[in-house]
C-alpha cells in the first residue's frame, strides 16, 4: 500500500493487459470466450466495455482484477496492474488488491449489498479489513461520499438497511462504497441496466462526478452504447471475445470504423411508418375507472380508464411501481379491481379469471417479459406453441403439425430445425419468438405485451419489435405494450398512455404526447432517455440546474 | 440411448457400487424361486444348525434354510417398501402440489391436517393404527404410505411454491387449463429431480421402518420371511458369538448404503452443483 496516495496525477498507466485469453466451461468442455484482448488503462481514463450478452465484456472486466468466476479460468497472457503482473502473484496477493486498490460495482445493487446489515456499516467493511482506515473515518467518509452523489439526508441514509431505499439511491450507496478506499480502479459493470431511465441519471451522473474528482481509472461494462458514451472516454466494442472496435468516444460515434458498430449505433432509430387510423365504433378493449388494489393496502392502480382500437398499438409507458403491470394483471382477469370494468369488443369482461369463458380467453393474450420463465424448460417447441391449437381449437393430428410449422414459419424460425427443440436449446431472442408464436397460435385480438425486449440485447429487441409490427399489419391484431423504454414506444405505438403511482397521467396520440407542452412528468421521463452524443448528461444536468427543465417530481402524499 | 451411456459413465465409483447392488437385489428379488434351493417356509433340518454344504448358512428358529429366507425377505421386503413408498409420493405429492397451485384455504387446510400427524412421533403413531387395525399387509402399507406422505406432502408443497410463480405457469392459468393440467404438465416435469431424490432417501426410510415394525412383531407376520423380524427370531444366536441373525441386519444396512450413493450422485448432478475449476 505504499504507493498509494504517492501520485494521483492523470495519465499515469494503471492496468495494462496483453494477449488475454480466457475459457469457459459448459456441457463439461471448455470453449475459448475472450480471445486475445488488449487493453490500456491510465488514471483518470474510463474505458467503456460494450457488446452484446456473451460478448466476455464482464469476464474482461472480472479479470483485470485477476479473477475468473467458477467455471472460467484465465489462459494466456499477462494483466499487470501499476506494474506488477497479476498473473504470476499468490491469492492473497490478489485479495488484498481488490477491494483495497481494485473495486467492483455489480449490476445489482439489490442483490449485492447484505440485507441485514446497514448501508454504513457494509462502507467500511472493505476498507476496515484493509487496515486503510479505521471505523469512526469509514464512517466520516461514507458521509461526505453520500453527499457528494447527492443522497438524500446523507448523514442518516447510512444508517438504514438496504431494503429502506430506492433502487437507485442503492446503486449509488454502492458507488460510495466502491470508492472507500480510494482505489486505483473500479470496475462498473452494468451499474444502471436495472434501473428506471429517471434513476439510471443520477447514478450515471454519481459515476461521472467520482471519476473526474478521484482521477480513477475505471471500465464501464454495458450493453447501451448511449450510456457509456456520457461516460467514457475511450470505448472497446466486443463480439464474441473479440475487440472488433477500440477508439476514442467522440470519434467512435461520429465515425465508426467497423459495421458491427455501425449497426448498434444505428439501433433505436426504427420507426412506424404508417400510422393506424382509429375508424371502428366500438374499441376492442375498453377499460373504465379501475381501481385495484392488492389485498387491502394502498391502491395500485387508481380510476384509470383507456382505449385500444383494432389494430392499434398503445403504449402504456412509466417507471417501475407506477402500476403498469398491474393494469395488466387486472386485464387478464388475475387480478379482479375493486371498481370499474373491462369491455371487450362493446361486452362486459367478468373481472375474475375463472369466470371468463374459453373464447374469451383466446381472444386476450399475453407475451412476458422473460421468455427465460415464460416457457416451461421441460415441453418442446411443438407442445408449447401445439397446446393453445388444440385447447381453443381443437386440432389435432396433421392439421395441428401444419399450423404449427406455419406459425414459425411466420415468427421466422425454421420448423424443421426448431420444432423439437427445448427452450434450453434456444437463444434470448428465439425463446421470446416462440412466446410470440404461442399467443398467435390462440388466434388473438388483442395481445399484452410486457417489457417484451426489456431482457433482450439492443440489436435482439429490435429484431422483435420490426417482427411484432409485420405480424400486426398482415393480421390486423391490436397490442398493448407496457415498457419503460421511450425508444421501444417511439419504435412501436401509435397512442401511449403515461402512468404515475397508479394513475394516467397523460394519454393521446404518440406525437401529441411526445410534442410540447406536456405533463411534467411525461417530460422528465423524456429528457432522461440517453442520447448518442457524448454531452448530453452534461448539458442535461446544467440545464436541470438551472431550472429549465423539469428534475424531480414531487410524490403523491399518500403513496 | 447413447445419451444414457454417457450419463452413466460420469458417475463417481460410490454411485456406480451402488447402482451395482441395487441390480443385484432386484435381481435376486425377481428370480428368488430359480435362486433358493429350498421353498421360504420349508422346514428342512433341527432348529439352530451351523453353516455347511447344504445349509449355507444354517437353519434358523424353526429349522428353516436361512439362506433361502434372506433371498425372500429381499422380495418381501423391498417389494412392501417399494409399493409404500410409492403410494406414499402418489398422496403426498399430489396433494402437495394441489396445496401449492391452489393456495388459500386449501393450502390452509392440508398444511394445518398434515402438522398435526407430524405433531405425533411417526413410530408410535404407526403401532396405535395397527393395533386398531390389525397388521396385514395391506393395512401396514397403506399406514406406513399416509404417515410417510406427510413428509412428501411438506416437499412437493415447497417445490411446487417455486414453481407456480413462474410465468409459465401464470400463462397456463391465464389460457384457462384446470388444475390437473397444471400439476401434471407444467409443475411436475420440472419438480421431478428433487422428487426424485427425495424417492430414493424415503424408499430407505420406509424399508427401516418396516424393518423396525417387524423386529418389533408388528410388521410382517410369520411365516413370511422379512429382514427385520428375521434378526428378531434369531437374535438368541447373538449371545452365543454366532453373526448370522446380523447378516439380515447387515442386508439392509447395504441397501441403504447403496441407495444413498445413488441419490447422492443424482441430487449432484440436478442441482447444477459444479466442482470449482
Amino acid at each position: 500500500m505504499s504507493t498509494k496516495n504517492n501520485s494521483r496525477e492523470k495519465g499515469e498507466l494503471v492496468l495494462r493487459m496483453r494477449g488475454l485469453r480466457m475459457e469457459g466451461q459448459a456441457d463439461g468442455e471448455w470453449h475459448e470466450i475472450v480471445k486475445g484482448i488488449d487493453l490500456d488503462l491510465h488514471r483518470g481514463e474510463v474505458v467503456g466495455l460494450i457488446g452484446e450478452s456473451g460478448a466476455g465484456k464482464s469476464t474482461i472486466g472480472l479479470a483485470s482484477m485477476g479473477f475468473a468466476r467458477p467455471g472460467c479460468k484465465i489462459t494466456a497472457g499477462s494483466i499487470e496492474f501499476d506494474g506488477t503482473d497479476l498473473m504470476q502473484q499468490s491469492e492473497d496477493y490478489k485479495r488484498n488488491l481488490r477491494g483495497g486498490r481494485i473495486s467492483y460495482v455489480a449490476q445489482s445493487a439489490a442483490a449485492s449489498f447484505n440485507p441485514a446489515h446497514k448501508l454504513i456499516d457494509q462502507f467500511g467493511e472493505a476498507a476496515v479489513q484493509h487496515g486503510v482506515l479505521t471505523k469512526s473515518e469509514a464512517d466520516r467518509d461514507a458521509k461526505d461520499l453520500y453527499r457528494r452523489l447527492e443522497l438524500p439526508n446523507p448523514d442518516t441514509i447510512g444508517y438504514r438497511y438496504p431494503h429502506q431505499v430506492s433502487g437507485g439511491q442503492l446503486q449509488r450507496a454502492m458507488v460510495a462504497m466502491a470508492m472507500a478506499c480510494k482505489p486505483d480502479l473500479i470496475i462498473f459493470d452494468e451499474p444502471t441496466t436495472a434501473l428506471d431511465v429517471t434513476t439510471q441519471i443520477e447514478v450515471l451522473a454519481a459515476v461521472k462526478d467520482i471519476v473526474t474528482t478521484f482521477n480513477t481509472a475505471a471500465i464501464y461494462i454495458t450493453h447501451d452504447l448511449a450510456v457509456v458514451a456520457q461516460v467514457a472516454d475511450k470505448i472497446m466494442v466486443l463480439r464474441h471475445g473479440n475487440m472488433i472496435e477500440l477508439g476514442e468516444t467522440r470519434s467512435m460515434i461520429a465515425k465508426p470504423k467497423e459495421d458491427y458498430t455501425r449497426e448498434l449505433l444505428a439501433v433505436r432509430t426504427y420507426k412506424k411508418e404508417e400510422f393506424a387510423e382509429a375508424n371502428d365504433d366500438v374499441p376492442i378493449l375498453k377499460v373504465s375507472n379501475i381501481t385495484a388494489s392488492y389485498g387491502k393496502g394502498v391502491n395500485v392502480l387508481d380510476n384509470v380508464s383507456m382505449e385500444i382500437h383494432r389494430g392499434h398499438t398503445v403504449a402504456v409507458v412509466g417507471e417501475s411501481g407506477s402500476g403498469k403491470s398491474t393494469l395488466a394483471r387486472v386485464i387478464t382477469g388475475l387480478l379482479p379491481p375493486s371498481q370499474g370494468s373491462i369491455e371487450f369488443e362493446g361486452e362486459i369482461l367478468p373481472p375474475a379469471l375463472k369466470s371468463r369463458n374459453k373464447d374469451q380467453l383466446r381472444r386476450l393474450q399475453m407475451i412476458y417479459q422473460m421468455p427465460d420463465t415464460a416457457l416451461n424448460p421441460r415441453q418442446r417447441v411443438r407442445d408449447v406453441i401445439g397446446r393453445p391449437l388444440s385447447f381453443y381449437l381443437g386440432m389435432q393430428g396433421q392439421e395441428k403439425e401444419n399450423r404449427i410449422r406455419e406459425l414459425l414459419t411466420l415468427i421466422e424460425l425454421d420448423p424443421d430445425h426448431f420444432i423439437d427443440r427445448f427452450p434450453g436449446e434456444l437463444s434470448g431472442g428465439q425463446k421470446q419468438r416462440i412466446c410470440i408464436a404461442r399467443a398467435l397460435a390462440a388466434e388473438p385480438e388483442l395481445i399484452i405485451c410486457d417489457e417484451v425486449t426489456s431482457a433482450l440485447d439492443q440489436l435482439v429487441a429490435e429484431e422483435i419489435l420490426k417482427l411484432l409490427q409485420r405480424l400486426q399489419n398482415e393480421l390486423h391484431v391490436s397490442y398493448m405494450f407496457i415498457t419503460h423504454d421511450i425508444a421501444t414506444v417511439k419504435a412501436i405505438s401509435d397512442e401511449m398512455v403515461v402512468m404515475l403511482q397508479g394513475e394516467i397521467v397523460e394519454q393521446g396520440e404518440k406525437d401529441v404526447v411526445l410534442t410540447p407542452p406536456q405533463h411534467e412528468y411525461t417530460e422528465l421521463l423524456l429528457s432522461s432517455v440517453p442520447e448518442m452524443d457524448p454531452d448530453w448528461l452534461d448539458d442535461l444536468l446544467a440545464k436541470r440546474a438551472a431550472g429549465e427543465v423539469v428534475s424531480t417530481i414531487a410524490s403523491k402524499p399518500n403513496a | 440411448m447413447t445419451r444414457f451411456l454417457k450419463f452413466m459413465q460420469s458417475a463417481p465409483w460410490s454411485a456406480r457400487f451402488g447402482m451395482f447392488v441395487i441390480a443385484v437385489y432386484v435381481f435376486v428379488a425377481f428370480f428368488v424361486p430359480v435362486l433358493a434351493p429350498f421353498g421360504e417356509t420349508e422346514l428342512v433340518g433341527r432348529s439352530y444348525q451351523g453353516w455347511d454344504s447344504t445349509y449355507w448358512l444354517g437353519t434358523d428358529s424353526l429349522g428353516r434354510d436361512m439362506f433361502t429366507r434372506i433371498l425372500y425377505g429381499a422380495r418381501n421386503t423391498i417389494g412392501i417398501a417399494f409399493i409404500t413408498t410409492c403410494l406414499a409420493f402418489l398422496f403426498g405429492g399430489l396433494l402437495g402440489f394441489m396445496s401449492a397451485t391452489l393456495g388459500g384455504w386449501v393450502d390452509q387446510l392440508l398444511g394445518r391436517f398434515v402438522d398435526v400427524i407430524m405433531a405425533i412421533p411417526s413410530l408410535i403413531f404407526a403401532l396405535l393404527l395397527l393395533t386398531i387395525f390389525g397388521t396385514s399387509v395391506p393395512v401396514l402399507i397403506i399406514i406406513i404410505a399416509v404417515l410417510d406422505s406427510t413428509r412428501v406432502y411438506r416437499l412437493a408443497r415447497a417445490v411446487g411454491m417455486n414453481i407456480t410463480v413462474m410465468e409459465y405457469v401464470e400463462a397456463a392459468k391465464l389460457r384457462g387449463e384446470g388444475l390437473w393440467w397444471i400439476i401434471r404438465r407444467e409443475i411436475l416435469p420440472n419438480a421431478m429431480p428433487p422428487m426424485v431424490a427425495e424417492f430414493g432417501l424415503r424408499f430407505c426410510f420406509v424399508f427401516l421402518f418396516i424393518s423396525g415394525l417387524s423386529f418389533l412383531g408388528l410388521g410382517i407376520k410369520p411365516p413370511i420371511a422379512d429382514w427385520g423380524s428375521m434378526v428378531k427370531e434369531n437374535a438368541a444366536l447373538i449371545s452365543y458369538g454366532d453373526i448370522t441373525p446380523l447378516l439380515p441386519a447387515g442386508a439392509i444396512a447395504l441397501l441403504t448404503v447403496a441407495v444413498n450413493f445413488v441419490v447422492d450422485w443424482f441430487l449432484h448432478k440436478t442441482s447444477g452443483l459444479r466442482d470449482e475449476h
